[in-house]
Formats: structure tokens, C-alpha cells, sequence
């Protein structure tokens, strides 16, 4: 008696499933045609000769260059320095800043948001200003007499990194201080009353209570560092070829698709290499904290 | 956590002496622009001996900036318009669904912020050849639409799963259709994180410069690309004009959002 209800509450059911789901098409839809399918694309790219067979050849050529693995340390090089500068700077500014009252918080926070807003191209010029052979920070340290001749700042690693750093440090300052702003203030009176030192229990309260924010923001700027384009570019002046450096110039000087796709799957590894790592270790820094 | 300790001068004063220090270092590139933008000369000089209104000049006079800003302003309020209502569905979507349909959907969604962007530039370069949509601004627009959904979504999820559904289940079992049931009862107590993640989107596309350099073109360029290849080529004042103009608006923004979240 209650079957043909039921069987039309499931058909009902069924019905929103697929309502909900079509829902969600749209975008699904978007993101296939303007990520998915390019991806692929690049995928199926590294595997063709110009006429459209299949081959290897791409890789075989790629593997055996020795600018491939020059291009693929300078990329992990320059994410792994950018990850390093943004926490020691980032921690000591996330930390400062939890440690204020909200409200100065919140206005000194304004400074984070107005170059994480600003263009990356705004910001990569006001680099190329300061530091030119004549620009400011140059002329600062030989008014101070702390060097004698201009420093080489841009145009190399050196100028790469500090414009990476300046773009990622705010992504990685926003997660850390929303962990640490949750910190309850009394575990780290309790640890004072107990005559732990600032410096200690900064490394065994407030650090391991923000990891959470510090792996996540971590990952941001290590992900982003590897495929970055618009900084190299820019402020390494031709001299720093990370490899989405490498795909442009294989695409701009030898239109060889096949050769910029096969660099674009190495970098597709490299991400999915370092995300993996990354997860599993939040994954575990999740367990162990429920663990105990 | 620092009044723990009320006695320990000397930390609190190199913590925040480095604080500092790293806020001057995050400000610092997006300021000095704004002198050597009135500079009276063509060289980069340090502060500007004359001043003139001689890039601003140049900035409006051009007709090929003119064109790009043009067109970026045309891109950042489409972007929101095509990436918010999308991105809203989706969220609503994923709400309904079971935690392993809804999960697997947000995970796909999020992975254009994941892609390098110059893969997606190289690759998305090809799909746009294929749909003859090369240096449209139809095509510009499917890429920063595309990289909006994630930022979107982001925004818009926790609103969507925090929201009281049983007000829309309500207005369903009145005979409200889904429709009337999102767009009059969700839809307006939502409207801050509406604003939000439109001002994301709107913020993704003005910035987005990797996409525009592959697939924009010709009258369409956008400002970054354009910035882009004249600070690649030779370093104009004319982009100190541009740049202080861009922190100007950014600033602006920056304190709306700022007294909003107070009020």
C-alpha cells in the first residue's frame, strides 16, 4: 500500500538530485571549457609531433636538455626561497599583529590588503624604480656608506625574489593570522604563569597552534611560485628562466607547442607533486592534533 | 598573547620593530610611484626635481591606453555579472547535495586557482583559437570569469551553508517556486557576501595580466598587458601616472571596505 509512495518520494528524490546538480552545471561548464579542456589540451600537445602523431620524442628532447633541469631547479629554488623569506617575516607580522587590540589590528591590516589589491604589474614597477642602479634603496646604502658601488638588485635572481616575496608575503600573512587570532589568549597566560619564556612559548604554544594557518598559506605561495610568470619576467630581465619562463620563450621563439606542452605537463607534476606532499601533511597535522 | 608578558620590553620591541619593518617593505613599492608620477622629466629620478602633469597627460591622451582602460573596466564588471551568479548556483548546488558529490563539485571548481596560470593562459590560448575568439573580449572574459569562480565560490560557500534553508523550505512548502525561493529570501539577507565576492571577481579580472597577455589583442588589450609590454620594453613614466591612479582606486577601496566592516 505504501509502495507507490515511496517509489515516487525516491522518484522525487531522484529529481532534486539532478535539479541540484544542474545547478551546479553552469560553472561546471565554464571551468571545463576555460581549465580543463586547455589542460588537457597541453597533456595531449606534449604527446604529438607538429603533424599530430603520437610521440615521445618531446620528452626525450626535454629530459635530455640541459636547460630543462637548469629551468626546473631555478623554479624550485625560487618557490622554495620565497616559502623561507615569507615565514620569517610573515610569522613575527601575523604574530604582532594577533597580539594587538582588533581594532588597530584591523586599520594596520589595511597595509596587507592595499598591495594584495594592488595590479602585480603596479607593484612589479614600483620594484624596477627602487631598485635600478640609481634608485632608491641603491642610493641609500652608498649615502650610508655601506657599499661603495651599486648593488646589482634587478634583473637577476636576486630582484625575482624579492618582487615573488612581495607578492606571496600577503597570502601568506592572512592564514597564519586568522590562526593565530584564534589562539585563546589564556593557554599562553597559563604557559606564562608557569615561567615559560616569551621565545619558549612562542615555539611550543603559539607556533603549534597555528600551524594550520601556516601550512595552508604555505602551500599557497609555494603553489603559486611555481607556475608564476609576470615577476620573472619582468625583474629577472631574461636571465632568470624558471620553467613558465622557458614555455613562453619555447612558444614565442620556436613555435614548438609540442616542447612548451611537455614543460607545461613537468610543471603540472611539479604542482600535483608538491599539493599531494602538502595535503598529506595537513591531513596529518589534523589527526595528530585530534589524536592528542 | 603578548600581555602575558608585561615585563619583556626588549621582545615586544624587536617583534614589533620587525613588524614594521615588513609592513614598510609591503607598502613601500606601491608609494613611490606616486612622487615619480608628477616628475617633470623622463628619467626615473629620486625625488623628481620638476614636476608636471606630463604623464597624466600622456595616460589620457593616448588613444591605445585609452582603449585598454576601456576595456579592462568593461572586463571587471562583466567578470562579477557571469563569475557571481555562477558561483552562486554552484554553491547552492553543492549545499543540497551529499557531502561526496558536493565535495568532488568544489574540488573541480577550485582548480583553476590551482593551475599555473601559464598553463591555463597557453592552453586557453588554443581552446579561443579553436572558438575563433582570439583578442575578443569574449574570450578574455571566459578566462577571468574562469578564474573568478573559484574566488567566488570561496566567499560565497560558508554564506550559503551557514544560511537558515528552513526559511527556504518554508517559503517552498507556501508554493514559492526554487527561484522565488533563492532570489526573494536568500539572495537579499546574503547581500554582504554578495558584495564581496563581486568586489573579488572584479579585483581578480582588473589584475589578471597572464591571461590577457596570451589571448588579448589589438584594441582589446587589457591595461596589464599593456603595462606589461612597455615595462618589458623600456621603462615609461607614463605607468608611474598609471600606477598612482590605480593605488588611488585601490585606497579607496581598501577604506570603504574597512569602514563597511565597522558599521
Amino acid at each position: 500500500m505504501n509502495t507507490p509512495r515511496s517509489a515516487q518520494l525516491m522518484r522525487d528524490a531522484r529529481y532534486e538530485r539532478i535539479f541540484f546538480l544542474s545547478m551546479s552545471l553552469p560553472a561546471m561548464v565554464l571551468v571545463g571549457i576555460g581549465a580543463l579542456i586547455p589542460a588537457a589540451w597541453i597533456i595531449q600537445q606534449s604527446f604529438q609531433t607538429l603533424g599530430g602523431d603520437f610521440t615521445l620524442e618531446n620528452y626525450a628532447k626535454l629530459l635530455s636538455s640541459s636547460l630543462t633541469w637548469r629551468a626546473l631547479f631555478v623554479t624550485i629554488e625560487l618557490s622554495a626561497a620565497t616559502l623561507g623569506i615569507c615565514i620569517v617575516l610573515g610569522i613575527p607580522l601575523a604574530f604582532a599583529l594577533a597580539s594587538t587590540p582588533p581594532r588597530i589590528a584591523n586599520r594596520l591590516m589595511m597595509l596587507i590588503l592595499l598591495p594584495l589589491w594592488t595590479s602585480i604589474l603596479v607593484r612589479t614597477y614600483g620594484w624596477l624604480v627602487l631598485l635600478r642602479s640609481d634608485g632608491l634603496v641603491n642610493k641609500t646604502l652608498i649615502g650610508s656608506g655601506i657599499v661603495s658601488e651599486p648593488l646589482p638588485l634587478i634583473y637577476n635572481f636576486t630582484g625575482t625574489l624579492i618582487g615573488m616575496v612581495h607578492y606571496m608575503l600577503p597570502l601568506f600573512v592572512l592564514p597564519t593570522y586568522a590562526a593565530m587570532r584564534d589562539i585563546d589568549a589564556n593557554a599562553v597566560r597559563a604557559a606564562a604563569s608557569m615561567g615559560a619564556s616569551l621565545w619558549h612559548s612562542f615555539w611550543t604554544v603559539i607556533l603549534p597552534l597555528s600551524m594550520g594557518g601556516i601550512v595552508s598559506g604555505g602551500t599557497i605561495v609555494f603553489i603559486y611560485t611555481l607556475g608564476f610568470f609576470i615577476t620573472p619576467a619582468i625583474l629577472g630581465g631574461g636571465k632568470v628562466a624558471p620553467i613558465a619562463i622557458r614555455m613562453e620563450r619555447t612558444l614565442s621563439t620556436f613555435q614548438n607547442w609540442g616542447a612548451a606542452s611537455a614543460l607545461g605537463v613537468l610543471l603540472l607534476v611539479l604542482v600535483a607533486i608538491v599539493a599531494a606532499t602538502l595535503f598529506g601533511a595537513m591531513r596529518l597535522l589534523r589527526r595528530h592534533r585530534v589524536g592528542g | 598573547m603578548l600581555d602575558a608578558y608585561p615585563d619583556n620590553r626588549l621582545g615586544r620591541f624587536l617583534l614589533w620593530l620587525l613588524a614594521a619593518l615588513v609592513l614598510t617593505f609591503l607598502v613601500l613599492p606601491t608609494l613611490v610611484v606616486i612622487p615619480l608620477s608628477f616628475s617633470g622629466s623622463n628619467l626615473l629620478e629620486f625625488p623628481p626635481r620638476s614636476l608636471s602633469l606630463r604623464w597624466y597627460e600622456n595616460f589620457f591622451g593616448s588613444g591605445a591606453w585609452m582603449a585598454a582602460l576601456r576595456t579592462s573596466i568593461l572586463l571587471g564588471v562583466l567578470t562579477p555579472m557571469v563569475a557571481v551568479p555562477l558561483g552562486f548556483l554552484c554553491c547552492v548546488g553543492m549545499n543540497r547535495l551529499s557531502g561526496k558529490a558536493s565535495r568532488a563539485i568544489y574540488g573541480y571548481v577550485l582548480m583553476p586557482s590551482i593551475l599555473p596560470g601559464i598553463l591555463l593562459a597557453i592552453g586557453l590560448f588554443f581552446v579561443l583559437a579553436k572558438m575563433k575568439l582570439i583578442g575578443t573580449v569574449a574570450g578574455v572574459l571566459i578566462g577571468h570569469a574562469v578564474l573568478a569562480i573559484p574566488v567566488v565560490v570561496i566567499v560565497l560557500a560558508p554564506a550559503v551553508n551557514r544560511f537558515d534553508w528552513a526559511q527556504v523550505m518554508a517559503a517552498r512548502s507556501l508554493g514559492a517556486g526554487w527561484f522565488r525561493g533563492l532570489a526573494g529570501i536568500m539572495v537579499p539577507q546574503l547581500r554582504f557576501s554578495f558584495l564581496a565576492a563581486a568586489l573579488m571577481a572584479f579585483l581578480t579580472s582588473l589584475d589578471e595580466a597572464v591571461i590577457s597577455i596570451f589571448v588579448s589583442g589589438g584594441a582589446n588589450s587589457t591595461l596589464p598587458k599593456l603595462m606589461f609590454l612597455s615595462l618589458r620594453d623600456q621603462i615609461d613614466p607614463t605607468i608611474a601616472a598609471i600606477s598612482t591612479l590605480w593605488t588611488g582606486f585601490i585606497i579607496a577601496i581598501v577604506l570603504i571596505v574597512n569602514t563597511c566592516q565597522k558599521s
